[in-house]
């Protein structure tokens, strides 16, 4: 039988860079907004929220990816590197808009409200937390560092929690929308330790399901 | 908005006022939800005619106002300042009479010592009173003591811009009170009730920590989550230069109203 001689083009790498592409998506548009004077109010403050808010939502996505697969069977492994890095490139543009649009980098102003202001505190620990996984997300890192990347990507999870954690504080008043951002990292994160368990029990019931069917 | 007949008070400011489409589209009205554009695009259901306001407690003469009697007031447009806890700012043109005017009316009794205020509750018009996830416990309630409120710069407004109040900035008749944070200038007021105790206000009984009774503007005393040193002028600068302006004691108004407050701990009563 024919086969085709090679792929003429390989669609996964190029999804890969579609993600990143609709990923800037948000911020790039609000950026066009504001930097026009088409967000009403105060622009910089929706910027800088949404910014976040959307720094968040990657971040969440990055951990669903596991979960997705093990009880779904929806394999988005592949662009969990992505997930990870938009999530910590929004980040950096949430404090970057925050000193610079938002404080005028007014530098005796941020460094008070990072160390006196608890909300501020969590959100720039979670920052500086994602430098090390974002640096290390590389492919020669992954084979270099072996086990010890695993264990140091871990640190997602306190990441995670702390960006939910930083947006709940950071509001007037809890509404739904800071409430279901902390309840899915919560879940999230909760599922890394149930997550053997799960997998066995799933293991068992496949077992003997195939074993009534033979029977 | 129907147009109103003002005449010139006193207070204004030579600053630019803020623009009309700024002021009735970021407001914090959280009968409506909690965004800042809520209260103009959720408040179509409201109904703020007919109304009636009643005014009662340690008074000689309890009274009931409907809007008609509010707008018979003489009234005066008054330009003042406003600063949101939130750290914004804006210049509106009001449009209102001296609360001390409707107090005179219902003449207090002299245990009266603070007023209470009472916003009105209607599930069925206010989507922001309804549902799971409600931000606060209705009604929303604020309070002054006697003497701030008879201060000439505390009004009750009924219009913005020459013309009756819009839904989102508190029709048909709120309270402003110019040198005190925003959230102090309740809106949609159905009940005023004269009272010998200080009364529980909403931000206060919600996050006391955070909100007091008496929330004067105070760029020395910071909320505990930000600075209140500074403040962003709504719709002035850029995305670019948000030139941030410095707050001012009593919002610029320390002239008028520092006395008040003579031997009171401004740090400790927040």
């Amino acid at each position: 039988m024919a086969q085709p001689q090679a792929k003429s083009w390989n669609w996964r790498p190029a999804s890969i860079w579609l993600l990143y592409a609709v990923g800037f998506v948000p911020a790039a548009w609000y950026f066009y907004l504001g930097a026009t004077g088409q967000i009403p109010g105060n622009a910089v403050k929706v910027f800088e929220h949404l910014l976040g808010i959307w720094a968040l939502r990657f971040l969440l996505a990055t951990l669903a990816v596991t979960p997705l697969r093990d009880l779904a069977g929806f394999n988005l492994i592949r662009y969990r590197r992505a997930l990870g890095l938009l999530a910590f490139w929004y980040v950096v543009m949430h404090f970057l808009t925050y000193m610079i649009l938002d404080q005028n980098l007014n530098l005796s102003e941020i460094v008070k409200d990072i160390a006196e202001r608890p909300f501020i505190t969590i959100g720039m620990a979670a920052l500086v937390m994602l430098v090390p996984l974002a640096l290390t997300s590389n492919s020669w890192s992954i084979r270099r560092l072996g086990q010890r990347w695993n264990k140091l990507h871990k640190l997602s999870y306190v990441i995670v929690l702390a960006g939910a954690t930083h947006y709940a504080m950071s509001v007037k008043v809890v509404t739904f929308e800071p409430f279901i951002y902390l309840v899915l990292a919560f879940l999230l994160v909760a599922y890394r330790p149930l997550r053997p368990r799960i997998m066995q029990w799933r293991k068992e019931r496949r077992v003997s399901l195939s074993e009534a069917a033979n029977r | 908005a129907a147009p109103l007949t003002t005449t010139p008070g006193p207070y204004a400011t030579d600053e630019a006022h803020t623009s009309f489409q700024d002021i009735t589209s970021y407001n914090n009205f959280y009968e409506f939800g909690t965004g800042k554009g809520d209260p103009a695009s959720r408040s179509g259901d409201f109904q703020p005619e007919p109304w009636t306001l009643e005014v009662g407690g340690l008074v000689g003469k309890p009274k009931t106002f409907d809007v008609d009697a509010l707008r018979a007031f003489p009234l005066e447009d008054r330009i003042y300042r406003m600063r949101c806890v939130e750290a914004w700012s804006m210049v509106i043109p009001w449009v209102g009479f001296p609360l001390a005017a409707l107090l005179d009316q219902v003449e207090p009794l002299g245990s009266a010592k603070y007023v209470a205020f009472e916003t009105v509750v209607r599930p069925e018009e206010m989507p922001g009173q309804r549902g799971l996830f409600q931000p606060m416990e209705w009604p929303y309630v604020e309070g002054l003591r006697l003497d701030e409120a008879r201060h000439p710069l505390t009004i009750l407004s009924v219009g913005l811009y020459g013309a009756t109040l819009p839904k989102q900035n508190g029709a048909p008749v709120r309270l402003v009170v110019p040198w005190k944070y925003g959230f102090k200038g309740i809106k949609s007021i159905v009940r005023i009730t004269l009272v010998e105790d200080e009364p529980v206000t909403s931000w206060s009984r919600m996050q006391p920590s955070e909100y007091g009774f008496y929330a004067n503007v105070n760029p020395e005393v910071d909320h505990p989550r930000w600075s209140q040193a500074s403040e962003t002028r709504i719709g002035e600068g850029g995305f670019f230069n948000s030139a941030r302006r410095p707050t001012l004691p009593f919002n610029g108004y320390a002239e008028e109203v520092a006395s008040l407050y003579d031997g009171l701990d401004l740090r400790a009563n927040y």
